[in-house]
């Protein structure tokens, strides 16, 4: 093993922009042959950007490439596509599963890699006649289920296996990728939140066979929230925090709480917020929420109960995929939910949009191509649909109300007057929502439930994929309207500092449940530890 | 530099049009400025073309509802079909003739329609993604199930049934003495020999095309285009989705039923068993001729549509008998209308998900 | 975990999976008796049929195999045979020769008309089967372009009889004398009295075996890649659009060959007709064998012959037993034969949002969340 002294895999000076949007800054890092090196950080914190990299995707190439080098034995590689750095050994394990339901594990496992019997037809149709040699298949794909030591079954279809076992099936595709002519074995395994939806007893197995394949010799990043199981497999952490590597260090002696405030541990700048006092005891609940369950994908929420006061700022955040984002889509019925919410004393059923918009709510959705805009209609339209369809508002009635008409002139009025509030930029109100950049689209979207007047707004994510000048500026404009209208807000994001600096609460999801809420004015460190699933001494505890 | 940017800008009006669309436009052009020199009358022509479109405009507009709400193009129009020819038929059976046999037809093809329709529309609900493949054959299925009734339903008026077993609708029933013509001679105007212009049927069309204008105005006219345009956000604005969709069916039905009424009267025969088979055909390439997209339609589109459309069967047979000597007409209505469709199907469609 | 279902529920899955074969069975459970027809006389009608339709039917699973749905388009691959049979009904080639050339001159024709079908319904992905539907029609009308307008005129055709009064174009009728039952009379037994065409059946069951292996190649397994997944496919570097095209050339050379094998039957051609009619029939039958948009095996399509065609021979006659009017029993056929379609489809898409639904459950299941 002392042949070549240098590590298996160095990146150097590794930076990347995206449109003049530093993602990355001079990351540093090596790893050794089988070495299992932890990577940590908030969302957002660029570890993804940094594997896209390493992995050559496409993304990256088409916007700018990146600064900076990776070297491989001590030798500089550059890898065109994911292709390439398969062939030098480098295997990639998404979140996303990339499998096929009615193939077995064996025929997914060798998907597009399958051994070939001869045929003489392939002389004259091509290679793809070829039979499949399914004893040489069932041979490899054993042997990848053997290196991870895991009870899968190779002749089981996809479709019916449990979670975990197509987590285990994913992997062991990376492993049959055996040196041949063309590639080298597999030398370096990228596991990208590979326990997120298995069991504990799954992801114990899934840890012992890291252990197993890094006695091998195989180098692994390990990419997790589980804090525990950093620890518990890792040689080495290397903790991530807005772009920059903010600590490399052995795994041993770390403790949990360390790397939680490694995490989210930021110089709390008090300029940034305005401080209010918020009075609890003067202002009555006006939405409590008990035993929220929400089925969303990717989102599920569990168990939530949480408890609103009128007028203020809550705030909910959490880790992604912890299931902040299920809590206002399920309140709101995009998505199947169950439970109890009752806004203003009375019940409102689940499951029905217009139950909850005519409560008095609204909701500003996380995903604004998708859900909040109608792209292919004007300004106009956006802003005044809701409004014109829950409170009949911009409609002139005739015949006693049978007919009820689109005012046109209420409508452009009105919208030019959001247009002027929220400073959206736009060549005119008759603009197709399509052509605004992502922050003018939030603002149509803010523009949208504004002008319903809700009672309570539900805003997720306000600030996603918006550029920092107009960040401030739709953080300003929710917090005036809470002050000048008195309407509720909660707000989920997944940048704690937003949620600091004009949130009066903030409520931290772990495993689709309240892990916790505590003032905002507490430090950042507290809520990493309620991020990652660790009690805080300060917490208020779950329900209010 | 002047001649640059004009092509430029044609470059872009033909990219926005569609290829396909400026051919054939510029295709019937040709067509009507070859028609004197080959001994063919342009008034008559445009008198042919001017009733050819008033009898389709109707089925052609049927089109728009459902293309609105996101139901796509409605391949199932031989079910509104047959609600208007149940209202033709009972209307003849009732009996009562001249011009209110017309409004007798329509007033009792309407609850066929509308029952048909609601059915065709929660059906459509359960499918949403694969309606237009069901569409065609849910209006197949229910041509070949009313051959059937046709045969079997007690009807006895002499003028519709077999002469020699006395029960048994005809194929072909004459609507004369009823209502043929009931709107094309309402307030007729006679430019020349050649040229009539049947204005009643055209205003008929007009009113009907009015009230569609309108509709897509109101309150659920526009819950109908945020349906179709993206179904998550009209949901999300609390709107019922399903009932939006089966709204448009309903309408889509009925109006196919006064459509074909329409098309009776000028026609002047109701045609049943296999008759409305290929019907959806026509109307669908029509409104695709007309700019529309597999999820846009406007009222221009219909009126365009059906125009060049109806434009092009009548000029091709007797311009193009008159040059080579061969009728080769079926088969060009046969490549323009289905090559139409296959450019709309093979679009990206608009709506951005 | 999967979700338990009690044994009644099993049962009504049963149902529910094979709905329309089970309708069909009910149908021709009725029809038979009331028609009236002799049991020998249906046995050597349904042999005639299977000999007939066959070859053309297995023509349609590879595309169901690749994720294509139903290929309506098999109508190309139909003309293409038939371009060929005019042609050596006009060069007087006859017998088994005839047949072969016949299937040689389909195929290039067919291979072409494959490739453009297949290029035009990649660009309509989700909306395969309308689209191969409505590319039939619009092949049709080139069709009759070339045989009602240039046959005769532009391409040479020497024989009188083939071609209209008016100089160019053919007629609507072919006689195939030269070629009529030349495969089937190849190598005939009688059983029970009734001719079987063993040469003919040979042939199928070559084509199905074919089927067979092509499930076991690298190619085969692609498709049903592709089938399943176009991105996972495309991720783990499958030529996607490559493979759909090259699923859709097959089943037109094999619709060709299968529409010769048809007519070499019946014995005319109906020049103008035949081939629009036959795709809807395969597809109806295979559909009434139990198979589904996305999925169809050899069973099917020999349950689905014998089931369609049983229902079409006795429905005129049962009709006319019933009602008094043979008409009617034919206007049953083809209702029923459009209605299958219908049905098939519908429960194809409701089956399809039924299990996204239930992968939705289980996932929240697994999360031990209650339902």
């Amino acid at each position: 093993m002392n042949e070549n002294d240098a590590p298996l895999l160095e990146m150097r000076h590794i930076s990347k922009d995206f449109f003049g949007n530093q993602v990355l800054s001079d990351i540093n890092f090596s790893l050794k042959k089988g070495e299992i090196l932890g990577l940590v950080g908030e969302n957002g914190a660029g570890k993804s950007t940094l594997m896209k990299i390493l992995f050559g995707m496409d993304e990256i190439h088409q916007t700018g490439g990146f600064g900076g080098d990776v070297l491989m034995h001590g030798q500089k590689v550059e890898f065109a596509s994911p292709i390439d750095a398969l062939a030098k050994g480098i295997g990639m394990v998404h979140q996303e599963f990339s499998l096929l339901p009615d193939f077995t594990a064996t025929e997914n496992i060798l998907l597009n890699r399958e051994p070939l019997k001869y045929t003489w037809l392939s002389e004259v149709f091509g290679e793809r006649m070829n039979k499949l040699d399914r004893a040489q298949m069932d041979d490899i794909s054993k042997r990848a289920i053997g290196r991870l030591n895991v009870p899968l079954d190779a002749d089981m279809l996809v479709s019916q296996m449990p979670v975990g076992h197509k987590q285990f099936t994913e992997i062991a595709r990376e492993l049959s990728k055996e040196a041949s002519e063309a590639t080298e074995g597999i030398k370096l395994l990228v596991l990208d939140e590979p326990t997120a939806v298995l069991s504990e007893q799954e992801a114990d197995r899934l840890l012992s066979a890291m252990r197993k394949l890094s006695e091998a010799g195989i180098a692994i990043i390990f990419i997790t929230h589980r804090l525990q199981e950093i620890i518990d497999v890792c040689d080495t952490i290397m903790v991530m925090r807005d772009g920059k590597i903010i600590k490399t260090v052995p795994a041993k002696g770390v403790v949990i709480t360390d790397i939680a405030r490694w995490m989210v541990g930021r110089d709390v700048n008090t300029a940034q917020r305005q401080a209010r006092e918020f009075d609890y005891q003067k202002s009555p609940v006006i939405l409590s929420m008990e035993n929220l369950w929400v089925n969303m994908p990717g989102e599920t929420v569990r168990n939530v109960n949480l408890a609103v006061h009128k007028g203020e700022i809550l705030g909910i955040g959490g880790m992604a995929g912890q299931g902040k984002l299920g809590i206002p889509n399920g309140a709101m019925g995009l998505f199947p939910a169950g439970g109890k919410i009752t806004f203003e004393g009375k019940q409102i059923d689940l499951n029905n949009p217009r139950n909850f918009l005519d409560a008095g709510m609204a909701f500003v959705s996380e995903d604004r191509r998708g859900v909040g805009l109608l792209l292919d209609e004007t300004l106009e339209w956006n802003i005044s649909f809701t409004a014109m369809q829950v409170q009949e508002k911009y409609l002139k009635k005739y015949l006693g109300g049978v007919i009820k008409w689109r005012d046109q002139d209420a409508i452009e009025e009105e919208t030019g007057n959001y247009v002027k509030q929220l400073e959206i930029r736009c060549t005119s109100t008759k603009q197709k929502a399509k052509e605004l950049s992502g922050g003018n689209q939030q603002k149509v979207c803010l523009a949208k439930a504004f002008a319903v007047a809700p009672k309570l707004l539900f805003v997720s994510e306000p600030t996603r994929g918006i550029d920092i000048g107009a960040k401030s500026l739709v953080l300003k404009a929710l917090r005036k309207y809470n002050e000048e209208s008195g309407t509720t807000i909660v707000m989920i994001s997944s940048e704690l500092e937003e949620l600091r600096a004009i949130c009066d609460r903030i409520a931290i999801i772990s495993d689709g449940k309240v892990f916790g809420i505590l003032p905002a004015t507490t430090e950042s460190a507290e809520f990493g530890l309620l991020m990652v699933g660790q009690a805080s001494r300060l917490q208020q505890g779950g329900s209010v | 530099m002047n001649f640059e940017k004009l092509t430029a800008s044609i470059k872009g009006m033909v990219h926005s049009f569609g290829l396909p669309r400026v051919i054939i436009a510029l295709f019937l052009l040709v067509l009507f400025i070859l028609a004197p020199f080959v001994g063919v009358n342009v008034g008559t022509s445009l008198s042919d073309t001017l009733n050819r479109f008033g009898m389709n405009a109707v089925m052609v507009l049927a089109m728009v509802p459902m293309i609105h709400s996101g139901c796509g193009l409605n391949f199932g129009l031989p079910l509104g079909i047959i609600a208007g020819l149940l209202g033709a038929t009972l209307s003849l059976q009732i009996n009562i003739g001249g011009p209110f046999s017309f409004v007798l037809a329509v007033l009792l093809a309407t609850p066929f329609a509308v029952i048909l329709g609601w059915g065709y529309g929660q059906l459509l609900n359960k499918v949403k993604g694969g309606e237009m493949m069901i569409a065609t054959y849910v209006g197949f299925s229910s041509v070949a199930f009313m051959c059937i009734m046709w045969l079997l339903l007690p009807y006895n008026n002499p003028t519709m049934v077999w002469g020699y077993s006395g029960s048994g609708l005809r194929t072909t029933i004459s609507v004369e003495g009823y209502y043929l013509h009931v709107l094309n001679d309402l307030l007729s105007i006679r430019l020349s020999d050649h040229l009539v212009i049947p204005t009643g049927m055209i205003l008929f069309f007009a009113l009907l095309a009015f009230i569609i204008w309108a509709f897509l105005h109101t309150k659920t006219g526009t819950a109908m285009t945020a349906v179709g345009s993206n179904p998550v956000f009209a949901r999300a604005s609390g709107i019922n989705v399903d009932r939006i969709r089966t709204l448009s069916v309903v309408m889509s039905t009925w109006l196919g039923a006064i459509g074909i009424l329409v098309y009776q009267q000028s026609f002047g025969f109701i045609q049943l068993y296999m008759g409305p088979f290929y019907m959806a055909l026509p109307a669908v390439s029509a409104i695709l001729i007309g700019g529309a997209s597999v999820n846009k339609a406007s009222i221009l589109n219909v009126v365009i549509g059906t125009f060049l459309f109806q434009g092009i069967v009548t000029m091709t047979p007797s311009v193009m008998n008159s040059m080579i000597h061969t009728d080769m007409s079926e088969v060009i209505r046969i490549v323009v209308s289905n090559g139409m469709i296959l450019y709309a199907l093979t679009r990206k469609t608009e709506a951005v998900r | 975990m999967k979700l338990q279902m009690t044994n009644t529920q099993k049962v009504l899955r049963f149902m529910a999976n094979n709905t329309v074969p089970i309708l069909f069975l009910v149908i021709c459970a009725f029809g038979i008796p009331l028609s009236g027809y002799s049991a020998n006389y249906l046995l050597s009608e349904i042999i005639i049929r299977i000999v007939r339709n066959s070859f053309l039917i297995v023509s349609l699973l590879i595309p169901i195999l690749a994720g294509m749905g139903l290929n309506f388009g098999m109508t190309l691959g139909a003309m293409a045979g038939q371009i060929g049979l005019i042609f050596i009904s006009d060069w007087g080639i006859v017998g088994i020769p005839g047949m072969l050339l016949a299937m040689i001159i389909s195929t290039p024709i067919s291979i072409l008309l494959g490739w453009w079908c297949g290029k035009i319904l990649n660009m309509a992905k989700g909306r395969e089967m309308v689209t191969s539907y409505i590319i039939g029609f619009f092949m049709n009308g080139i069709y009759q372009l070339i045989v009602l307008y240039g046959m005769g005129a532009v391409i040479p055709i020497r024989s009188n009889a083939l071609v209209l009064p008016r100089g160019y174009g053919i007629r609507n009728t072919v006689n195939l004398i030269g070629i009529r039952k030349s495969l089937d009379n190849l190598l005939t037994v009688r059983l029970f009295g009734i001719p079987i065409p063993l040469a003919t059946l040979a042939l199928i069951a070559l084509l199905c075996l074919f089927v067979l292996w092509f499930k076991k190649t690298k190619l085969g397994q692609d498709m049903r890649a592709v089938g399943q997944d176009m991105e996972v496919a495309r991720a783990a570097g499958i030529r996607v659009e490559h493979t759909r095209i090259i699923s859709i050339i097959i089943s037109t050379v094999f619709a060709g060959f299968g529409m010769i094998v048809y007519m070499q039957n019946i014995g005319t051609l109906n020049t103008y007709n035949s081939h629009m009619q036959i795709g809807m029939f395969s597809v109806a039958a295979l559909l009434v064998g139990g198979a589904t948009v996305a999925k169809a095996n050899i069973r099917n399509v020999f349950l689905g012959v014998i089931l369609f065609h049983l229902m079409f021979i006795v429905s005129p006659m049962a009709g006319k037993n019933l009602i008094g009017q043979a008409q009617l029993g034919e206007y049953f056929r083809v209702f029923v034969s459009y209605g299958v379609i219908t049905i098939s489809l519908v429960l194809y898409e409701v089956r399809k949002k039924r299990d996204e639904n239930i992968a939705g459950l289980e996932l929240a299941a697994d999360q031990g969340v209650q339902a």
